[in-house]
């Protein structure tokens, strides 16, 4: 019975949905129109992908959607190797260190390399990686994050199967590969959204590292073209903003599920 | 009997000692580089200052003195302090509001869904070149609909005074719903039977609301608000486009000073003992988080 809602309650409902989904939908409005309409709405505007076109040959998109593609493949296969082989080290082996070694790790879920940026600068630069993609990925490769739900999960996975793989002679390592990997499937892909996510969308530490049009990401791209001094017309900035936004918005439409139960599974971006 | 990972005595248990550490090696090799080495050396420079010779010479406190009398710094603390009070209970009541909704059989529930979680997928540096045209004086949208009602222009990100509150409208459009996730998790572990016994005793739906739902939702709510807290420190990337920290610093936050102070100004000695006050603060909420929270809250 109070499952009931009124007609007031879903016209508010509504009416914020559409306020919600309002910026967004005039930014493809407006990447859609000439630039004439960007600030006057009309139905009878004319569609065009010209603002598409312009953005795209003003800015080298191409080599910013390879980077920021190269980006978020370096760092999840980093992530998901080392998290892996680290998870299984804190659940199957009892040994000395392992209770300090892991709340060392956790340490990293309160300080991100987010926040670090002074002192990761000048390794990085130590290093010798300044302006490459790996200098962006490297702070994030290990993921206590990823550490920590990965171990959540591989301690639920039941001990008889891991004696039946012993007893059929299974080394360590190919415990892990055919009983442990195998069961912490959703895990993984639980992360790997959340992961691809936060690093196509990650900017200030980019923006920090990079200089350059071979290591620049999307993100940063998309700041540079759109700085106000460039002059470039809103349409066309409105464009480009799309076409940064594009694949991972498309591909929530699609997934939409499965990142909605990612995001609250990960809890924590 | 063997223990589960093999025999513990002697060499058995040295081998298993050997692979796990050799298990862990990549992950902790990267994690000491990348999160324990920098937080040990962002204490050690902002204890040291740069010689114009570029060699470094021991100040003790001298940096921290200089940024208690450093205006700009708590300016910046200030408005990270502000922003969070702006961005956070608003967010979160409507979250809730947005989760109460979905969670019904409302109709268009699934588009109401979408609708509300969309912003979160968003870059955040996308959100800001959206919204910085609506902010734009003369030509922006929101001063377009203010001229419809015969007002003049507006410049909302040059004035001190507007600044903060467009920034914080548009944080909060962007978390919203993410908030409504943790909420939407919270409402499905509430048994209907609770609501149905309310109903059946004569309960309103707002009283419901009031005293059985709210209450039980104690926990994901105080578990979302230190997350918003805590996401709030992070949360610089539109600086960078839409105020650059202006006009006159009233809109600069910490993090946005500390990238400020170390690579526009060059200053790294300083940006380190401004780094020193975002970890320390940083540390004490994911404290609170993980020595309290987690304990009580699961939601997996």
């Amino acid at each position: 019975m109070n499952q009931r809602t009124t007609i007031l309650e879903v016209a508010t409902a509504w009416v914020l949905a559409f306020l919600w989904i309002a910026p967004l939908a005039y930014a493809l409005w407006s990447s859609l129109h000439p630039a004439a309409f960007a600030t006057s709405f009309s139905l009878s505007a004319p569609w065009t992908l010209e603002n598409f076109a312009r953005a795209w040959h003003q800015a080298p998109f191409g080599r910013y959607y390879l980077n920021t593609i190269m980006l978020v493949s370096l760092i999840l296969a980093g992530q998901l190797v080392l998290s892996t082989l680290a998870a299984y080290a804190f659940v199957h082996f009892k040994f000395r260190g392992s209770g300090i070694a892991f709340a060392l790790t956790l340490l990293q879920l309160m300080i991100m390399p987010d926040v670090l940026i002074v002192e990761n600068y000048r390794l990085i630069s130590k290093l010798g990686l300044l302006d490459t993609i790996p200098a962006i990925a490297l702070p994030y490769m290990a993921s206590a994050f990823a550490i920590f739900l990965l171990r959540q999960t591989f301690k639920s996975v039941p001990r008889e199967l891991i004696e039946a793989a012993r007893v059929e002679g299974a080394g360590a390592l190919q415990i892990l590969w055919r009983v442990y990997v195998p069961l912490a499937r959703p895990t993984y892909v639980a992360f790997a959204l959340v992961s691809v996510s936060y690093h196509w969308n990650n900017f200030l530490w980019p923006l920090i590292v990079t200089n350059s049009v071979e290591s620049r990401p999307l993100t940063v791209g998309l700041a540079v073209f759109g700085a106000p001094e460039t002059g470039v017309d809103w349409s066309v900035i409105n464009a480009a903003t799309v076409m940064t936004m594009a694949p991972l918005l498309i591909a929530f439409l699609i997934f939409q599920r499965q990142f909605v139960q990612s995001f609250m599974r990960a809890g924590i971006r | 009997m063997t223990g589960w990972a093999g025999p513990r005595t002697g060499s058995h248990a040295w081998m298993n000692a050997v692979n796990a550490w050799l298990l862990l090696l990549p992950a902790a090799v990267l994690l000491v580089a990348f999160t324990h080495y920098p937080v040990l050396a962002t204490i050690r420079s902002s204890l040291f200052v740069a010689r114009r010779n570029g060699t470094q010479v021991f100040a003790g406190l001298d940096n921290y003195r200089a940024m208690f009398d450093d205006a700009i710094f708590w300016k910046a603390l200030g408005n990270n302090i502000w922003f969070a009070f702006g961005t956070v209970p608003t967010s979160i009541a409507l979250a809730l509001l947005m989760a109460l909704w979905v969670n019904r059989n409302i109709r268009g529930r699934g588009f109401l869904r979408l609708a509300y979680f969309t912003p979160t997928v968003l870059p955040m540096i996308a959100v800001a070149n959206i919204w910085l045209f609506f902010y734009t004086p003369d030509y922006g949208l929101l001063d377009q609909l203010r001229a419809l009602a015969g007002s003049p222009g507006w410049n909302w990100l040059g004035d001190p005074r507007t600044v903060m509150v467009c920034l914080i409208v548009m944080v909060i459009w962007k978390e919203a719903g993410f908030f409504m996730i943790f909420y939407l998790a919270a409402l499905q572990q509430i048994p209907p039977d609770l609501n149905e016994a309310a109903a059946v005793e004569g309960a309103g739906r707002l009283y419901i609301l009031r005293r059985v739902t709210v209450p039980l939702l104690m926990p994901a709510t105080l578990f979302i608000a230190i997350n918003a807290v805590i996401n709030s420190f992070k949360l610089v990337d539109h600086l960078v486009i839409m105020t650059k920290g202006g006009p006159n610093n009233a809109s600069t936050l910490l993090l946005y000073y500390i990238y400020e102070v170390a690579f526009t100004f060059q200053d790294s000695a300083y940006a380190a003992t401004l780094t020193v006050v975002l970890v320390v603060i940083l540390s004490a909420l994911a404290l609170i988080k993980f020595g309290y929270f987690d304990r009580r809250i699961h939601y997996q």
